[in-house]
């Protein structure tokens, strides 16, 4: 909210400089974001009349004006459209200084002599644009400093209130706050209350008084509203970032700036029969001011007439009985709507308006009358008109109560951690209108209409710390006994595994967990993602199935900008739904850690490899990360296809046998359709069974030597290695220690359909030296397995 | 015995001549071997009188002996020689860069997470992670932000379906503790955060970490005093740390904390839009509503609640000056932590 500094001085007025008022209400809870200067800083502008106005003799846009600045007449060219006879304007004269310190001098324009410069507000620094000179009131005295005569040396701060302050959305709340700050009374705006001279009223029926317990309203006729608001009126608006419209509409702005009640008025003349408030009916339309028709809902709240609905109730009112420039008779309201009733039903709309802010945030409930008083006692003053009497109606069942809040002495030691003085917590809370007795645990409250955001002791609590002051509060550390916590030796850390990834070369990556449906579709077709029903862009729409799409697109970035090779992991959920496949019915949201790979396989180096990362690069990173669990036999690789994957290239991994995850290249179609243009690798595994590991067991080191035998066989291409090795391992007995593939051949030499294993096995016993024998007999083993189940020969 | 000393000289002239072993190996035959010169003279002792005999005798055995010597101190030298030959043949230029797998690096969002989990990890804190597809009692009711509340307009939530949203803190994590384990309690909850939300200051998915501590006895003395050290443990160093009322439906009372600028130190500058002051954390002491939603026993239990986020954390320890970065996964972002 904007606030006049002037205004606000005008209720309370500390002496305080501006910013040292500003920090002190932001230090209260009431958030100062900024503060301006209404006007640019300026000097020697004056309030001047044009008298004549005749074209340049040398340029067709120009005009030489006679303007008269009060004490003598001077010359002045102006461009400006609007420069005419009769105008009142600024006029920055000869040694005048303009906003960015631009001196105004002596000048020739085409040739003609022009004494200074007539100011359009943007000039002045009062707008950000205009279009011609700014027009001044016709009484505005000429040869008066335009600063004293708008009153200019004020300043616009800018307040962020928190939701619970509505009681501050006026000029009077913010200056109940700096009154209380300051431990000053707040000046009571007095003004006579008006005489009715008409006896006409209109008929008001609360059809919905749950929503809306109190309505006020009155009737005022023959008023002119071809009259202007006066221009402190209008000052004060623009001050609020309120646009002046006309008279009528501008007292109700200025009464909502002043107190914080919203207020409507209508052309009575298109009024039928009285008004009805109550909720909408099916099929009911309206058209609002600002010209939009809008269907209604049935939890919307109305403002009817016999007619239908015209006005959408504290939000905005309905074209059909807006005041217009021909209106005589106006029906003003000023009414109490339920927070919980207009709760998100302007945003429903689109709409964000004064009123809504406010009802929606609370309104004091016993403002109503007050508020209208003062609203017909301005218009009557401006555009005249004779007033009728008040019209209130009230569903008193329905009003907010608002109960007695009892504050403990105790309760302000134990929360805020020391004692304030009962003379200081009485200060503060009459200060802030409460009602305070004395009980035998501390006080008990009655709370002002206004601050109905106060209802339990926690907010006493609140008030209480805050006036006092947080910054003043004691500090202290918290206590609490040392006990070692439980640490469980098995479960690994995902910041072990981050650190060892890291240590392979590994960069770790954060990927958007909502990613664009197509890329979804593309890695994981068979799962219906979850979609954001309100996503950010269209290539934010569905929560990841997989971590892989977004690092996969974390590689095209990196290698489109000259990083062939690139090394990322993640770790994240992805969401997965259920069965049902739709909505968030079984939806499982599992922790997951991905990896990625492409490019050379080490960094460029003069001692290294320069060949590109393979399949196994990746894998062997992965079962480094497994051995970290010290029991990497839980985990099992088998050659399977997956979509977006190469078919030849990829596994499944099996966890316990259970399926955990997998690892390929990725499909060539896919690096083609992607616009990568070199293999990607990637895995992704559920990260709990890379965390769940095994205490290390010891085992008796044996004094007796090892023996060593190698075999190398040839076997069909098509079997799979793990598969074999662990034939093996199980058909070399129980002296076998060590087992080894230390080489795979295919070519030259071998049967194209064949390939050429070779296995290091390693034998030993605890308890003895191994004889030939026994080694022998465990090597045939393995070779009349090999040669069974494999159609194995042995190459020598 | 001028014949003896000739010899001599001519064969220690020899040896220190020597380039080699085996040139060696013949000197020492040539003069000291069973036919060599030395030993031939040694023979030829018998036929001097045996007044003379020791005496001479004497002479050639330390000519001997000193020849055996030269010879070996010869050997040894030119072994040494060799073996420094050799280590001067194998110099290799020792600045040239290693060789293996260049490390990779943490993100700096996980980075700063990790330091802020040694913090409270340290005095005793749990960290706790939760859901980030959220239902909207966890992430709104249970923490006192009932439907079309006006603080709700202050999350702009992500929605799934009318009840479940992208969690838009990570409080809901505190609600799922408060309802399982009983006080006293302190943990921490790090994680993604969703706020339908993007511009220069603003990513739609972003990091918190939230805290909360319950016991029988705890006030928003030892709020602050934990916030600032942690604060000043943080930045690493002596931080004027302020507490500016604010608002939060999840505690009362509420507060921003706001940090003297870590860029200006106070004076007022780009970082700090001139106000020297920094907006960093909010927290507050649990709302009794709260407590109530998960059956804790308000009377008896005290609690405070605080939460910051991530990346601004990140930024200001780190200078990182655009929001965008930390997503955008560019290794010559990633490659600076």
């Amino acid at each position: 909210m904007n606030i006049s500094e002037q205004w606000l001085r005008e209720w309370v007025s500390p002496s305080l400089t501006t910013e040292a008022l500003a920090h002190q209400i932001t230090m209260a809870g009431l958030e100062v974001d900024s503060i301006e200067p209404v006007a640019g800083d300026f000097s020697g502008v004056i309030v001047a009349e044009i008298i004549s106005a005749e074209p340049h003799p040398d340029a067709d846009k120009l005009r030489v004006c006679k303007v008269s600045t009060g004490s003598e007449t001077v010359q002045i060219v102006c461009g400006a459209p609007n420069a005419r006879v009769g105008l009142k304007a600024p006029l920055a004269s000869i040694g005048a200084v303009l906003p960015g310190n631009f001196k105004i001098k002596k000048a020739k324009l085409r040739g003609v002599e022009s004494q200074g410069m007539l100011c359009a507000e943007q000039e002045l620094g009062l707008s950000d644009e205009s279009d011609g000179l700014m027009e001044l009131a016709a009484d505005a005295p000429v040869g008066t400093d335009i600063r004293d005569y708008l009153q200019l040396d004020d300043t616009i701060i800018e307040v962020d209130l928190t939701p619970n302050r509505a009681d501050c959305l006026s000029v009077r709340g913010i200056a109940r706050e700096v009154g209380l700050l300051n431990d000053m009374p707040v000046k009571v705006q007095s003004y006579e209350k008006l005489v009715p001279s008409i006896d006409d009223t209109f008929p008001v029926e609360l059809v919905a008084g749950d929503h809306c317990p109190r309505y006020v309203g009155r009737i005022i006729k023959g008023i002119d509203v071809s009259l202007p608001s006066p221009l402190w009126m209008q000052e004060k608006l623009r001050r609020s970032g309120v646009r002046s419209i006309d008279a009528v509409v501008d007292v109700t702005n200025y009464v909502l700036l002043e107190m914080g009640q919203p207020m409507h008025a209508f052309d009575y003349a298109k009024l039928q029969g009285g008004i009805v408030v109550r909720t909408a009916k099916s099929g009911e339309k309206l058209e609002l001011l600002d010209g939009q028709t809008i269907e209604l809902q049935s939890d919307n709240l109305l403002i009817a007439d016999h007619s239908g609905p015209i006005a959408l109730a504290g939000i905005m009112g309905g074209q059909s009985t807006a005041v217009s420039a021909h209106t005589t008779d106006i029906f003003l309201e000023s009414a109490f709507f339920t927070p919980v009733m207009l709760a998100g039903k302007a945003r429903a709309y689109g709409l964000h308006t004064d009123a809504s802010h406010r009802y929606e945030r609370g309104v004091d409930f016993e403002l109503q009358c007050e508020a209208i008083e003062r609203a017909s006692q301005l218009l009557v003053d401006i555009v005249g008109g004779e007033a009728g009497p008040l019209h209130e109606v009230v569903s008193e069942t329905h009003l907010p109560v608002l109960a007695d809040v009892v504050l403990r002495a105790a309760r302000i030691e134990k929360m805020l951690g020391f004692q304030l003085e009962a003379k200081e917590v009485e200060r503060i809370l009459s200060g802030l209108g409460l009602g305070v007795t004395v009980t035998d645990e501390g006080w008990s409250c009655s709370v002002p209409s206004w601050r109905f955001d106060i209802a339990i002791e926690a907010d006493l609590l609140e008030e209480l710390a805050r006036v006092y002051g947080y910054n003043r509060l004691p500090v202290s550390h918290i206590h609490a006994d040392l006990v070692i916590p439980a640490q469980p030796e098995t479960e690994l850390s995902p910041r072990y595994l981050r650190r060892h990834l890291s240590a392979r070369g590994y960069r770790e990556a954060i990927t958007y967990s909502f990613i664009e449906p197509g890329l979804q579709q593309v890695f994981d077709p068979e799962i219906s993602p979850v979609p954001v029903s309100n996503p950010i862009s269209a290539d934010m729409a569905v929560m990841r199935t997989s971590l892989i799409p977004g690092l996969v697109t974390a590689v095209l970035r990196n290698t489109n900008r000259q990083q062939p090779r690139v090394r990322l992991f993640e770790t994240g959920l992805r969401f997965v739904p259920g069965p049902d496949g739709s909505g968030t019915k079984g939806l499982k949201q599992t922790p997951t850690l991905a990896i990625v790979a492409t490019g050379q396989r080490y960094t460029e180096n003069w001692a290294m490899d320069k060949a590109a990362a393979d399949f196994y690069d990746l894998k062997g990173d992965l079962e480094g990360l497994m051995s970290l669990t010290r029991n990497p036999a839980s985990f099992e690789f088998r050659a399977s296809q997956r979509t977006a994957l190469h078919p030849g290239q990829t596994a499944s991994i099996y966890h316990d046998g259970e399926e955990v995850g997998y690892i390929g290249t990725l499909h060539p179609t896919v690096i083609a359709d992607l616009g990568l243009n070199a293999p990607v690798y990637v895995c992704e595994v559920e990260l709990a069974v890379m965390l769940n590991g095994n205490l290390p067991a010891f085992s008796e080191l044996s004094k007796f030597p090892e023996v060593r035998r190698d075999l190398a066989v040839i076997v069909d291409k098509s079997v799979a290695s793990a598969e074999l090795m662990s034939n093996v391992r199980s058909a070399a007995g129980s002296y076998l220690t060590d087992l080894r593939l230390f080489d795979v051949y295919e070519g030259k030499g071998i049967d194209p359909k064949r390939k050429s294993l070779a296995l290091g096995l390693t034998f030993r016993d605890q308890s003895r030296t191994l004889s030939d024998e026994d080694v022998n007999l465990a090597v045939e083993q393995v070779i009349d397995l090999l040669d069974k189940n494999y159609n194995a020969e042995l190459r020598n | 015995m001028e014949n003896l000393n000739a010899l001599a000289q001519e064969a220690k002239d020899a040896i220190s001549a020597a380039e080699d072993n085996a040139t060696l190996e013949q000197l020492r035959v040539d003069f000291l071997g069973k036919k060599g010169q030395i030993t031939a003279l040694l023979k030829g002792l018998g036929k001097l009188s045996a007044e003379e005999r020791p005496k001479a005798g004497a002479q050639i055995n330390v000519i001997k002996q000193e020849l055996q010597g030269l010879i070996g101190e010869r050997k040894s030298s030119l072994e040494s020689a060799a073996v420094e030959a050799q280590l001067a043949a194998e110099t290799i230029d020792v600045t040239l860069p290693g060789r293996g797998q260049s490390t990779g690096g943490i993100h700096p969002v996980t980075r700063t997470i990790e330091r802020i989990e040694d913090f409270f990890s340290t005095i005793g804190f749990d960290v706790v992670e939760g859901p980030e597809i959220e239902d909207d009692y966890h992430n709104f009711e249970a923490l006192n932000i009932p439907a079309h509340h006006p603080a709700r307009a202050m999350h702009d939530t992500f929605y799934i379906d009318e009840t479940t949203v992208l969690r838009t803190h990570t409080s809901p994590v505190q609600v799922r503790v408060m309802e399982t384990q009983k006080p006293p309690l302190r943990i921490i909850c790090p994680g993604r955060v969703y706020r339908c939300d993007s511009d220069l200051t603003h990513t739609p998915m972003f990091h918190q970490v939230e805290g909360l501590l319950i016991d029988e006895h705890s006030s928003f003395a030892d709020l602050k005093g934990l916030v600032e050290d942690f604060l000043r443990a943080f930045f690493e160093r002596e931080l004027q740390v302020r507490f500016r009322p604010s608002y939060f439906p999840f505690t009362e009372p509420s507060a921003e904390v706001d940090i003297q600028c870590v860029n200006c130190g106070g004076e007022g500058c780009r970082v700090c839009s001139q106000t020297g002051w920094l907006e960093i954390m909010g927290c507050g002491m649990v709302h009794p509503r709260v407590f109530e939603y998960s059956k804790i026993d308000t009377e008896k239990y005290a609690g405070f609640a605080f939460g910051m986020g991530v990346e601004r954390l990140a930024m200001l320890r780190y200078g990182v000056n655009d929001l965008r970065l930390y997503f955008d996964n560019d290794l010559r972002f990633l490659e600076q932590f």
